[in-house]
């Protein structure tokens, strides 16, 4: 078993890890970037669809181009990027166990950043094993990525942003969605998107949800039926669909194991997927030297990702005495003001709420354990 | 009843599997763990924890803030155990 050693180990190349490693390396650290995918960018290249919000954070522009532009810098700045390598553990030292090129490797960072992301929820109905159910992001990489549709007549489970702009991309892709299904009373997502699928012909089933799927060996059809206010479905409302793909769109949860191997305390936030890390204003967990950034620390989106990523290079780099305290301050306020502006507005201010909480229960956590 | 719903599809186990184990003093995601084999397959509970935390709040009236996820440990992800022994195979 090799050891190797770094100033800092980035644990994700996805939009916050990329950030985070962009910033450490541009304030001269060593850094090494770890990522068990075949390519860089995590989600980054799946969206296809402009992004939102400022011109600070790039509303108007694609997805995809975001990413290629910030894996360039990445890429110029001399960061060490490994892909196809798996981490497989995390001590109670911070040391990561990596599988890279069929070697066991233990890197011994000075700091380390955990910028995992996050997985999908499921649903379980009978039949949801059979083939041809799946997460509404894996038919996304599908189509997006490795340019196979998973199937051709599809229902869509949850009218979040997600079940909306996965639907829509499977069209263009030259699938037939035959309806999106939502438990709640209404559209989970931007009325932009929605607009988008509606205009299409397609309906959006608000208070149905999907019963059963149907099928000798994979999907051959699709049950839905409506709710009641509990979200139990209602006996004699069935309709059956023909279709031969369902996509479950309901919701995303931080991707921790991790952390919790570190021995990072945890706190409850639904509305950022259920348990996440604490962690305070630099983005540090309450394991010395451990940091966090992006989804796994509670379910976003992109662009506070990035700036999450960048908040947590900017702080392990100082910490490391690479910056002044007054140059990683500088940048600290303005990445903040622009987080700032990301949890605000009529979608963001749950989010805002849900962020201000988890720094406070860290705050609680440390001044008691000062005490 | 529920023993056509699926909730760890790697070791096959069912809901009512699930319930009976709640039923019979599970009341962490780990308990459920050590009676059933959920969360114990190649997937290491990626797809089920959420769905079992779900149904251990629903059967037991439990705040979901205090179901904590499975006891996280290495490895988590699947590798071979080929990959520790070191290259002169000792």
């Amino acid at each position: 078993m090799r050891k190797i050693t770094t100033d800092i180990a980035i644990v994700g190349a996805g939009s916050a890890g990329l950030c985070a490693a962009y910033q450490a390396r541009s304030a001269g650290a060593e850094v090494l970037v770890i990522d068990e995918n075949h390519r860089p960018g995590g989600q980054l290249f799946k969206q296809l669809h402009k992004f939102f919000g400022s011109s600070a954070h790039r509303a108007g522009t694609r997805g995809y181009v975001i990413g290629r532009e910030l894996l360039e810098r990445v890429e110029k700045s001399g960061v060490t990027v490994w892909l196809d390598s798996v981490v497989y553990g995390m001590e109670k030292d911070r040391s990561i166990g990596v599988i890279h090129d069929g070697e066991n490797i233990v890197v011994d960072a000075k700091k380390v950043i955990v910028a995992t992301g996050a997985k999908e929820n499921y649903m379980a109905f009978p039949g949801s094993t059979l083939p041809g159910v799946m997460g509404a992001g894996a038919a996304q990489t599908m189509v997006n990525i490795n340019r196979v549709l998973p199937g051709k007549r599809i229902v869509m489970l949850g009218s979040g942003n997600v079940g909306l702009i996965v639907s829509y991309q499977l069209m263009q892709a030259g699938a037939d969605v035959l309806a999106i299904v939502e438990a709640a009373p209404k559209i989970g997502g931007y009325g932009v998107h929605a607009g988008k699928i509606r205009r299409a012909g397609v309906p959006i089933l608000v208070g149905h949800t999907i019963t059963r799927a149907i099928g000798e060996k994979e999907v051959e059809k699709v049950e839905i039926a409506e709710v009641d206010d509990h979200f139990r479905p209602i006996p004699g409302t069935e309709q059956i669909i023909e279709a031969d793909t369902i996509c479950l769109a309901v919701g995303l949860n931080p991707m921790t194991e991790l952390l919790w191997m570190a021995g990072c305390r945890f706190c409850f936030i639904p509305a950022f997927g259920g348990h996440v890390p604490m962690h305070d204003a630099n983005m540090e967990t309450t394991v010395q030297g451990l940091y966090v950034a992006g989804d796994v620390t509670g379910v976003e989106e992109a662009s506070s990702a990035m700036e999450e990523g960048n908040l947590a290079g900017v702080s392990a780099a100082a910490s490391l005495g690479l910056l002044t305290f007054e140059a990683a301050e500088e940048r600290r306020k303005e990445i903040l003001g622009r987080l700032d502006t990301l949890r605000s507005g009529m979608f963001g201010e749950r989010r805002r709420t849900a962020k201000e909480k988890q720094l406070a229960e860290t705050a609680a956590y440390e001044a008691g354990r000062r005490e | 009843m529920k023993n056509d719903v699926i909730i760890c599809r790697c070791q096959e186990v069912t809901e009512q599997e699930i319930i009976d184990a709640i039923r019979d003093g599970a009341s962490t995601v780990d308990g459920v763990k050590r009676r059933t084999r959920a969360c114990m397959g190649l997937c290491q509970g990626k797809t089920c924890e959420r769905l079992i935390e779900r149904i251990i709040a629903r059967e037991t009236g439990k705040n979901p803030a205090e179901i904590l996820p499975n006891n996280a440990r290495m490895p988590a992800r699947p590798i071979t155990v080929g990959l520790f022994r070191d290259k002169e195979g000792e």
